[in-house]
């Protein structure tokens, strides 16, 4: 699985991921084009059904990425955020979608070159684990007829 | 205080006793109506009736293997608003224990319902029920009641719905009133016990004599439970083998037409207006052709893994496992194993059981500062 360039769908919070991001972006630090980011107000407004959309329309990785715990600008989104992943985590590996293809993680505002970092880290994470598996072995969005 | 009491049978007739019963708690005033399960006027059909006249509950009949419905979203229906009556409602233990959510939910009060649970041996689907109701005469369940019993009470599950020949759960913890089956001679008598002042109160009043518990009660039930442990493992293994990959779960599902009666059946699909029905869904034509362009094909309707996913994201920390939902499928699709499997799972993660504990949060209603440091992190 060499050749395989996943996608990585990334649920960002406004006010201190995104923030992180375009830091990452004025301080000209690079990371890697398999990140797909889409901003949200809080990691709290994650429905987990986005997360299984995200997974159904063939992304190798979900990552949700919010405030440090005590720094929600909502007070407590990333806190139910926080049981949200943890109710995927025990759906997503019955289906065949392990764990380590849910990410949660808190990276703060001036959390810059974390931020690339993180990306980094986690484009290598994907690559390692391949496409999510089918029966055949072949990638899931070319696998299952169902979902668009 | 618990109290304890027989109920004599009469010429076997265990479902005269239950009527009289039913009957003497309505008249003694303290409660306005009873919800139970009663046949039509040609006894076919078993369904829910709400009977404030005791005569009407001649037709009471909370004993036949008979389960068309969840009665918890009826009991929400009745309860949900105050009426200022009081109403004592005969449910099944999966009832009860998605009644119990429900009430967490906010849709539905127990204040007003005093709980009645027979001692559940199962039942049959909707349909294996409509054909035998066909047949009519001493074949049909209903002919004779006490055979169903002590059939089910020496384990013969082969017939009732599959989430009855795993249920766990045949003896409900919080009923206010339990009639009991198991470890008595069903011919004879059967227990009554409450577990609840509310249920010590009204068996005060009807003045039934009290007894002791029969001494292998509990351990019936241990071993019954024991078994169908078995079946449940049995059923999980099998099921789990069937839908472990997407593509998996795309053929487990490929006979779904999309008509939401699973939800529907639901008695803990909670949401008052499901997303499947809001404008997130009505896709704008051009997106289909975008969708068929981008695959070269577009099963249609599109979204079916996604509302039985969404589904399991949305209820399954609430899942009773019930059944209803493969009862409800025109397609025979066996939703409840693949729903149970997960439940299992989803419960386990939050130290939950949904039904088990009216005092405990719904793990999604609620949340910690410092919790589930597994689950962060890259």
């Amino acid at each position: 699985m060499k050749d395989h360039q996943p996608i990585i769908i990334a649920f960002v919070c406004n006010w201190c991921t995104y923030t992180a991001a375009d830091l990452a972006g004025t301080s000209r630090l690079g990371y890697p084009d398999n990140i797909r980011l889409i901003r949200v107000m809080c990691t709290g407004m994650v429905d987990p059904q986005y997360v299984i959309k995200a997974f159904l329309e063939g992304a190798d990785m979900v990552l949700v990425s919010g405030c440090h715990p005590g720094d929600c600008h909502y007070i407590n989104g990333n806190y139910k955020a926080r049981r949200r992943i943890k109710l995927l985590h025990s759906i997503l590996p019955r289906i065949g979608i392990e764990k380590d293809r849910l990410k949660l993680t808190w990276i703060g505002a001036s959390d810059g070159m974390e931020f690339a970092r993180t990306m980094k880290e986690l484009v290598l994470k994907a690559k390692a684990m391949g496409p999510v598996a089918s029966p055949s072995g072949s990638a899931t969005r070319k696998q299952h007829g169902d979902e668009s | 205080m618990k109290r304890t009491a027989y109920l004599n049978i009469n010429h076997e007739d265990i479902l005269q006793s239950i009527r009289w019963f039913l009957t003497a708690a309505l008249k003694t005033g303290e409660i306005d109506a009873v919800l139970v399960p009663g046949r039509r006027d040609d006894g076919r059909s078993i369904m829910p009736f709400l009977v404030s006249d005791p005569s009407q509950l001649e037709s009471a009949d909370p004993l036949s293997p008979a389960f068309a419905l969840s009665s918890a979203k009826q009991v929400s229906r009745l309860t949900h608003r105050p009426s200022g009556k009081k109403i004592a409602a005969v449910l099944r233990p999966c009832e009860i224990r998605a009644l119990i959510e429900l009430v967490k939910l906010k849709q539905a009060d127990l204040d007003p319902v005093l709980i009645i649970s027979v001692d559940c041996l199962g039942a049959y689907t909707n349909k294996d029920w409509m054909g035998l109701s066909e047949t009519g005469g001493k074949d049909m369940p209903y002919g004779d009641p006490a055979r169903f019993i002590k059939q089910q009470l020496a384990h013969q599950d082969a017939d009732v719905a599959p989430a009855c020949r795993v249920c766990v759960n045949p003896v409900s913890d919080h009923a206010d009133i339990r009639l009991g089956l198991f470890g008595m001679d069903v011919s004879r008598r059967l227990l009554i016990e409450s577990s609840t002042q509310k249920g010590s109160d009204l068996m005060e009043l009807l003045s039934l004599d009290s007894c002791t518990e029969p001494e292998d009660r509990k351990k019936r039930i241990s071993d019954f439970v024991t078994k169908r442990n078995e079946k449940r493992d049995a059923m999980f293994k099998n099921t789990s083998e069937k839908t472990d990959s997407l593509g998996k779960l795309d053929r487990y599902f490929e006979h779904c037409v999309n008509c939401y009666n699973c939800r529907v059946a639901c008695p803990v699909c909670y949401c008052r207006e499901c997303v499947f029905n809001t404008d997130v869904f009505d896709h704008d034509p051009y997106q289909y052709m975008i969708w068929a362009r981008r695959k070269g094909a577009l099963k249609l309707p599109a979204d079916t893994l996604f509302f039985h996913l969404t589904r399991l994201a949305h209820m399954s920390v609430s899942c009773v496992g019930c059944g209803q939902c493969s009862n409800a499928c025109p397609s025979g699709i066996p939703v409840m194993e693949l729903f149970s499997l997960v439940a299992g799972d989803v419960q386990a993660a939050f130290d939950y059981r949904a039904g088990n504990d009216p005092g405990q949060a719904l793990p999604l209603s609620e949340f910690k500062e410092k919790e589930f440091p597994d689950v962060v992190g890259v």
